[in-house]
Formats: C-alpha cells, sequence, structure tokens
C-alpha cells in the first residue's frame, strides 16, 4: 500500500504569497513534499519558513496561492480544519499543561463526552498502541513538569499522531534538547517514517539536515531558492544557498591599532530559568580599539551573551574581567554598577529593553543615568535639565523629529535607535557593547551608526557588535567570532572572513555528525573542531 | 491639534466625564424606577454637599480620606502595582496613631502630639505594606491576593487589639479612652474662629491641608525626583527598567511602604482630627474607594483631588438624600458609588474606541508612513 501512496504528494504548495504590511514574508512560494519523506526546510531567521508553516497549519492565510494536502484542496481558516486534514504541528515552544498528566494533556479538546473516565480509558488504550507501534515510550500517568525537555516533546507527537496526524511539522524541534535526546528523536523519526508519516523539519541546523532528511528546501527572504535532493547536496551548497551573496557595504576605516583588552571573559556559562545552557564555556578578549564581532544565527547565546557581559542575567560559572574590575557568579557587578565604570550597551531590542516607549524620549534618553548628577540637584531631576539633555543627544545624532516630548513609541526604528546610540555613545564609555544596531533601520541610518561605531573604535575604545547581519558584521568588525548553539564555533580575522566560512561556522558545520553517533563521539568530534578553528 | 493630543484629552477629560454621566444617568433611572424624582433628588443631593456651611465641611473632610487612600494606590500603580490593601493599611494605620498618642505623656504639647500621631500613623500603615510587598519581591506571592488577605487580618487584629488591650476601662464599648485635647488635630472652624471668622461646627480639620500637603509630594516625588522615575519605569517596562539598573525588588518594598504610609493617614482625618479616640471600623469604605479614585483621577494628583471631592460630594449627599427623602435608604447611596465605581473603573474604556473613532480619526497617510519607516 505504501509503494502506491509515494507518488502522491503528501504536501504540495503553489505560489503562496503572504505580506505583513510592508514585509514580503512568502513570495510566490512552491513546495513539493512527497508522501512518507523527511523533508527539511532550512533558511535564516527571517527567512519565511515559520510564515510559511503558520499558512500550512491554518494559523495565518495566505493572500494568494493554493494548498494541497495529500492530493485533495484545503482553503484552511484555521488550525482545526488543517489538524482534520491530517497535519500534526510541534512547535518549538510547547503547548502542554505542566500539572497535568501525559494522558490529560494528550486528549486536550478531545475529551470525548462529559465524564473524563470513558475518554481517558479510550485514550490509555489507543497511546499505548502508538507507544508500541513508533517506539515513542511515555510513562502517561507522569505529570508534565516532572518530564525532561525531550520527553515532554515526544508527548507533543503523542498529541498531533493521536488527533490523526499523517503529516508532522517540527519547528526547530532540537533547539532545546541534548545531543543524546537529538539521537533519540532522530530514531523516532526513522520509526514514524517507516509506519508511512511524513515529516516535514524546519530548522537552521544544516548538519541535522543531511543526516536524517531525504529532501531539503531552502528559503532566503521571503522566497524559495532551492530543492534538492539530500544525498546531492552538501552542507557548503546549503549555507551558501541559505546566506546568499550580496555585495558589501563598505565602511571606511583606518588600520586597527589594538590596544590593551578592557574586557576578558573567561569561560562563561549561562543557563536559562529552565536549566538549559544558553551560553557554553565562551572565553574571549575585548580589546581597547578594536571592533570585535559576534556572528551567528540568531537566538544561538548572543542574547545571552550580551545581558550577562552588562550585569542583566547572572551567570552560571566563569569569571568577567571588565575595566579592572573582575565579576563573576559570587560576586555580580550590577548594571547601574559597569555604567558607572564605563561600559555602555545597546540592547538588541529596543522595544523590549532600549527604551520605554510609552515614555516621552527625553525620558526615554535618561534610562541608565537617571542618577546622574549632571541631571540631578539634590533630590530633585529637572525636567528643563533633562530636556537640555535630551535635545543635546538628538542634535549629535541627527534624531528626527528633534522633540524632547514626543513619546518614544512615535519615532521610527531608525530614530529610536539612533536616540538609544546617542544615549549610550555621547557619555564617552570605554566598552560599548551593541546589539543588532541596524535592525529594522533605514539605510541612511545603517551607514550613519557604523559610522559612529568605526569613531568609537579609533577614539581606542573597546566595541563588540552582535549582529545577525553577516555584512554588517565583516565590514565592521576587526575580528569575528561566531557562536552556535551557545558555544563558540569559529574564530577568525575579519580580513579572512567570507559568507561561505561564516555560514559554515553559524552552522557549526565544519564537521559532520551522524544520529547514531554517541553523545561522547559528539562531544569529541565539536571539541575537535573547535580546536581546529582556534 | 494633531492626533496624540486629541487622544491625550480624550484619555484625561472626556472618558473621565462621559463616564461619571453615564453612572448619573443610569441613578437618575434607578430613582425614577422607585418612584422618586430624580432631578429633585440631585438638588437635594448637591444642596446636602455645598448647600451649607455644615454640609461644605462634611464634604471636605469625606474628601481628605479619598484623597489619602487615593494616592496611596496610585503611587503603588505607577509601579504597576495592584494595592487593593489600603483598607488594611488606614485600620493599621490608626492603631500606629493611636498607640503614638496612647503612649505619650498627656500633658505634652500639639507640637509633639500631631508629629508622632502622624509618624505613627505612617509607620504603622507602611509597616503593613511592607510584608506583602517582601512576599511579592522576595518570595513571588501576587500583590492582589496578599493584600486583600490583609485586609481581613487587618480587620482581625484590631478586633483582638480593641477589645483586649486598648479598651477603656469600666466600658462594655470597644473603643479607647478619649485622646488629650493637646493631641487633636485642629478643627477648621476653630482655626477658623481664632483668625476672627465664623463658622459652622463641622468635623473638617486641618487634615485636608496634610492631604494636598501628600499630593504636591507624590506629584514631586514620582515626577521630579530619580527615585519617582525609576519607579515609573519599572511599571511602564520591567525590562527596560533592569536594564536601566533598576532593582525591581527594591522599588516594590519602597512603593508599597509609600502607599500603605499614606493609606494609614487616613486615621488622622478619622481618629486625630474627628473621633478623638481609636474606634472600630473608622476607615470602611475608604480603602476601596481610594482605587476607583485614583482610577478616576488617572492616577494623577490633581486628577485624584478632583475625583476625591466628587465621592466626598456623594458621601456627604448621599447622606443628606436619604434622610432628607422618604423612599430613600441609605442603600441608594451604596448603589450611586457603585454605578460610579461600574463605568469610571470596570468600564473605563467603553466609550473610548467610539470617541477616537470620531474625534481622532486615524490619518491614512500617517498611518502608512508609519509602516514603512
Amino acid at each position: 500500500m505504501n509503494l502506491i501512496m509515494t507518488d502522491t504528494f503528501a504536501i504540495e504548495l503553489t505560489d503562496i504569497d503572504k505580506r505583513f504590511g510592508a514585509v514580503h514574508a512568502n513570495n510566490k512560494v512552491c513546495l513539493q513534499v512527497k508522501r512518507g519523506n523527511i523533508h527539511g526546510i532550512v533558511g535564516e531567521n527571517g527567512a519565511g519558513k515559520s510564515t510559511l508553516m503558520s499558512i500550512l497549519y491554518g494559523f495565518y492565510q495566505a493572500d494568494a496561492g493554493k494548498i494541497d494536502v495529500l492530493g485533495q484542496a484545503y482553503t484552511f481558516t484555521d488550525t482545526h480544519q488543517a489538524i482534520a486534514a491530517g497535519i500534526g504541528m510541534v512547535h518549538q515552544h510547547f503547548m502542554l499543561v505542566e500539572n497535568f498528566t501525559v494522558l490529560e494533556n494528550v486528549i486536550l479538546g478531545s475529551e470525548g463526552g462529559a465524564l473524563l473516565a470513558n475518554g481517558l480509558a479510550a485514550a490509555r488504550k489507543e497511546l499505548t498502541r502508538l507507544g508500541d507501534e513508533y517506539g515513542l515510550k511515555v510513562d502517561l500517568d507522569a505529570t508534565i513538569d516532572a518530564l525532561s525537555v525531550g520527553l515532554q516533546q515526544r508527548v507533543e507527537i503523542l498529541k498531533a499522531l493521536y488527533k490523526g496526524a499523517k503529516i508532522l511539522i517540527l519547528d526547530e524541534p532540537t533547539g532545546v534538547l541534548t545531543p543524546q535526546e537529538t539521537d533519540e528523536l532522530f530514531r523516532i523519526f526513522a520509526a514514524l517514517k517507516q509506519q508511512g508519516v511524513t515529516i516535514m523539519l524546519i530548522t537552521h541546523k544544516l548538519r541535522e539536515i543531511m543526516s536524517i532528511t531525504d529532501q531539503v528546501s531552502v528559503m532566503r527572504a521571503g522566497k524559495m531558492v532551492a530543492h534538492r535532493d539530500t544525498k546531492d547536496t552538501s552542507r557548503e551548497e546549503l549555507a551558501e544557498l541559505m546566506v546568499g551573496r550580496k555585495v558589501l557595504l563598505q565602511v571606511d576605516k583606518k588600520p586597527v591599532d589594538v590596544r590593551a583588552p578592557l574586557m576578558k571573559v573567561k569561560r562563561l556559562t549561562v543557563s536559562d530559568n529552565q536549566g538549559i545552557d544558553r551560553l557554553k564555556d565562551v572565553s574571549f578578549e575585548l580589546r581597547a580599539g578594536e571592533v570585535l564581532g559576534v556572528a551567528g544565527v540568531s537566538g544561538n547565546g548572543q542574547t545571552e551573551l550580551l545581558e550577562a557581559l552588562s550585569g542583566i542575567v547572572q551567570m552560571t560559572s566563569g569569571s568577567i574581567e571588565v575595566l579592572g574590575f573582575k565579576m563573576d557568579r559570587k560576586h555580580p557587578l550590577t548594571p547601574d554598577r559597569l555604567r558607572e565604570l564605563g561600559l555602555a550597551h545597546v540592547p538588541e531590542d529596543r522595544h523590549r529593553m532600549g527604551l520605554i516607549t510609552d515614555f516621552s524620549a527625553s525620558e526615554s534618553a535618561l534610562l541608565g543615568y537617571h542618577s546622574d548628577p549632571k541631571i540631578n540637584t539634590g533630590i530633585w531631576l529637572s525636567n528643563r535639565k533633562v530636556e537640555a539633555n535630551c535635545q543635546e543627544l538628538m542634535k549629535a545624532f541627527d534624531v528626527r523629529p528633534a522633540d524632547p516630548h514626543l513619546k518614544s513609541a512615535n519615532f521610527s526604528g531608525g530614530n529610536q535607535q539612533k536616540l538609544i546610540l546617542a544615549r549610550e555613545m555621547e557619555r564617552n564609555p570605554e566598552v560599548l557593547l551593541i546589539g543588532q544596531p541596524t535592525r529594522g533601520v533605514d539605510i541612511g541610518a545603517i551607514e550613519f551608526i557604523h559610522q559612529r561605531i568605526i569613531d568609537m573604535r579609533d577614539a581606542g575604545k573597546a566595541v563588540l557588535l552582535v549582529s545577525v547581519e553577516l555584512d554588517e558584521i565583516m565590514s565592521v568588525s576587526d575580528r569575528i567570532i561566531v557562536l552556535c548553539d551557545g558555544e563558540i564555533t569559529g574564530r577568525i580575522d575579519a580580513a579572512d572572513a567570507d559568507e561561505r566560512t561564516l555560514g559554515m561556522m553559524m552552522a557549526n558545520a565544519l564537521d559532520p555528525i551522524d544520529p547514531l553517533q554517541t553523545m561522547d563521539d559528539q562531544h569529541a568530534s565539536s571539541k575537535r573542531a573547535s580546536s581546529q578553528e582556534t | 491639534m494633531n492626533r496624540d493630543t486629541r487622544i491625550t484629552w480624550i484619555n484625561r477629560l472626556l472618558l473621565p466625564l462621559l463616564n461619571i454621566l453615564t453612572a448619573f444617568a443610569v441613578t437618575a433611572v434607578v430613582f425614577w424606577l422607585i418612584d422618586v424624582n430624580p432631578i429633585e433628588a440631585a438638588e437635594v443631593l448637591l444642596y446636602g454637599a455645598f448647600g451649607y456651611e455644615e454640609g461644605i465641611g462634611y464634604t471636605i473632610y469625606y474628601t481628605t480620606n479619598f484623597i489619602f487612600t487615593g494616592l496611596a494606590v496610585a503611587v503603588a500603580f505607577h509601579a504597576g502595582l495592584f494595592n487593593i490593601g489600603g483598607e488594611g493599611q488606614a485600620y493599621v494605620g490608626g492603631l500606629g496613631a493611636g498607640l503614638a498618642i496612647l503612649f505619650l505623656d498627656p500633658t505634652l504639647g500639639a507640637w509633639v502630639f500631631i508629629p508622632a500621631s502622624i509618624i505613627g500613623a505612617l509607620v504603622f500603615g507602611g509597616l503593613w505594606a511592607l510584608i506583602p510587598a517582601y512576599l511579592q519581591a522576595y518570595r513571588g506571592s501576587h500583590i492582589v491576593i496578599t493584600t486583600i488577605m490583609f485586609n481581613f487580618l487587618a480587620a482581625s487584629l484590631m478586633v483582638y487589639v480593641m477589645v483586649h488591650v486598648l479598651r477603656e476601662t469600666g466600658q462594655m464599648t470597644p473603643q479607647s479612652e478619649l485622646f488629650p485635647t493637646n493631641s487633636w488635630m485642629p478643627f477648621v472652624h476653630d482655626v477658623a474662629a481664632g483668625l476672627g471668622y465664623s463658622i459652622e461646627a463641622s468635623p473638617l480639620n486641618l487634615s485636608v491641608l496634610l492631604a494636598l500637603v501628600c499630593a504636591v509630594l507624590v506629584w514631586f516625588f514620582l515626577w521630579q525626583t530619580r527615585w519617582g522615575y525609576a519607579i515609573r519605569a519599572t511599571g511602564k517596562n520591567g525590562t527596560a527598567a533592569v536594564y536601566g539598573g533598576i532593582k525591581p525588588k527594591r522599588i516594590i518594598i519602597v512603593v508599597m511602604c509609600i502607599s500603605g504610609a499614606l493609606a494609614g493617614l487616613v486615621s488622622i482625618n478619622e481618629l486625630v482630627g474627628y473621633q478623638h479616640r481609636l474606634i472600630m471600623d473608622f476607615h470602611l469604605g475608604y480603602g476601596f474607594g481610594g482605587i476607583a479614585v485614583a482610577l478616576m483621577g488617572r492616577n494623577h494628583p490633581l486628577g485624584i483631588i478632583v475625583a476625591a471631592l466628587l465621592f466626598g460630594t456623594l458621601y456627604q449627599g448621599g447622606a443628606e438624600l436619604a434622610f432628607e427623602m422618604s423612599g430613600i435608604s441609605r442603600d441608594i447611596v451604596v448603589v450611586m458609588q457603585g454605578l460610579v465605581i461600574l463605568f469610571c473603573g470596570a468600564l473605563e474604556y467603553m466609550y473610548r474606541p467610539w470617541l477616537i473613532r470620531h474625534l481622532a480619526p486615524v490619518d491614512q497617510q500617517q498611518e502608512t508612513a508609519g509602516v514603512t519607516a
């Protein structure tokens, strides 16, 4: 029976188009997924993968285009219809009720009548069958919060199968898993495939794509740029397709004049509140007179790095020496103390952290410096001085409109960013941490911002630049480190860097991975890779 | 006038005004349903509140309580905290004021007693809010739950203290002995008499000046100091505040102590200013009324003074109404207050989408420009 069916497509998307305001998230995207195959979809953050999957799962509706599932045309207006058509989705962030048992979670939404007992008994039988068939063993009576992340993910898969999914979509499923759990997951994929389930794997990890998928499709900037049979492609080719080739935005730079290190980071490890290490054993030095670029696909530890260096999150282990002061887990330095010492920080997300959108520009221009004696007279925070301060900053960085009373939310992205940069740079810090300085900023402002960063460097300050834009990293930095999955997977001089090499480092694709390898082997091989690079 | 200014004025002025009018309209319907002429009732109410000197005195006396509790709610609100424990904090504040007076030598002068009782009220009210604040900041208990539970704890504590510890010897009523005359907050009519003016006696005392001073101080503190900046930043965007070196836990503790202290000052007006002894349940209703006052006053001291005056008017005018008109019981006053709270609090934004659509429509060009920028 499987033989006859493999001829038809499990999913066929034709000319899917979707816009969000000015953003063209999906531009005439076509995709064919063969029945019973594992199909990978790769692309950088913002390439449009998630939008496409949300359209397929009925979260969004396409502006134009056609969806066929298992040979039948559909127009999904909500997720229930997609589920009824046989599509199951496992989200990056699990949708589970923490204090319910596995069984209770699985039947959520399909309880089968007013009394739970019957539904639970039927579900127990069915789940035991599914568990045996696909090798998905979970204790049905355990509560979710007692399970490891890997097992929670298994529950999500069971949930989808229980609802009759023939096609499983997994969004970055290995992002939260340990290497062993990843191996286990891939074994489950193999079992599911044998039973005729079609799997779509969305990821930016090329090694996983190479080791588990049958076909792979590459997206870039909202377009589907290539389809390949996995056996006919290579990590190098995929990396190139993913990143694409673009002309560098050139920045006028004097030769680097590196002086003493101002910041020494030693074996820095940062865990999130679930105990997962987001930053693992990271060591580097940041020297006066240089821009150190931190490259990497978004979500690979950059945020944690910036927040640990600026004292916002607690480190788990390791130490940071900054401007002659040392901090570690037992002796943390607070953000205000670090600011006093001469460390400035332009955060990645200006709405969440960089400014307070409800405040006026003059109040936002004060964030972090509200205790500055220049603005305070005794206990009085003088509005006149606050406004004068803001006007000065606006003038120096050409913020428009130059109106300190205007609400911060009402400035354009570029002008908000310039206001934050002005606030952090105009006080002449010794060390400047910058995250995504040009995200959502118009071209004119990008050049201006890059020039200001270079000016800081030429003035003998140390700059750490975190960006997901490779062009920006390559043109502004002097040295580059690459983060992948919280580890430094590459160190390179900007002069020697090209997009392909960086792309490979970003995907940690410089070394092969075998799904059946044990954890120890993998660990050893990744260590080997990093020792080769350094 | 550009769109933002219009929206600001809709939020600040038009919306509260419309809400109040709606509440009055519905009250009128209720009066009409129970065969009371609404116009006549309004006349009685307004005369009761403002028609004669004693009435005005009572109105401002009640207003004073609402200013204190309204400010208390507003200060916490600016840090993103919802302090609904004003009742308990006011009550326990009264214990602080009372103990300060009862334990001091009765021969001391007013210049010792009055500051001492104010400090007692501030400290006890503040400490009563400190415990929920600590639990919120360091243990993650939700401030709404803990503050409301502390209202009940305060009630029980006060019953015990009043019945077993502070009850006047030889009396059955659970109330303390009379405060020494030196400790009384001077009545306004006495002060006026001293200056040669004669006005009718009322419970109105100089605490009203204390309330106005507090309003100015709260304004100065929140908008003219770095601490106020830190508090407002925390309330608007906690993540950005942490980035800015502000310590949210410390903010929670400080803000709640200030909030509780302000609520505690109700007892200065009620006990030190009028009752002149520690009594049961002097605080009832003011703590919760303060929430409505703060909401209506948009958490700004000036707005709070205006909203407090409205509530004071309802209190005094409503009492007069129940007294004067047959067919109206004291309960109708509660209904009126309930309607004001309903329309100004719970249904606060009912008219907002409609007002914005008609008075501040989105400029098409401006919107598209915003997206591309």
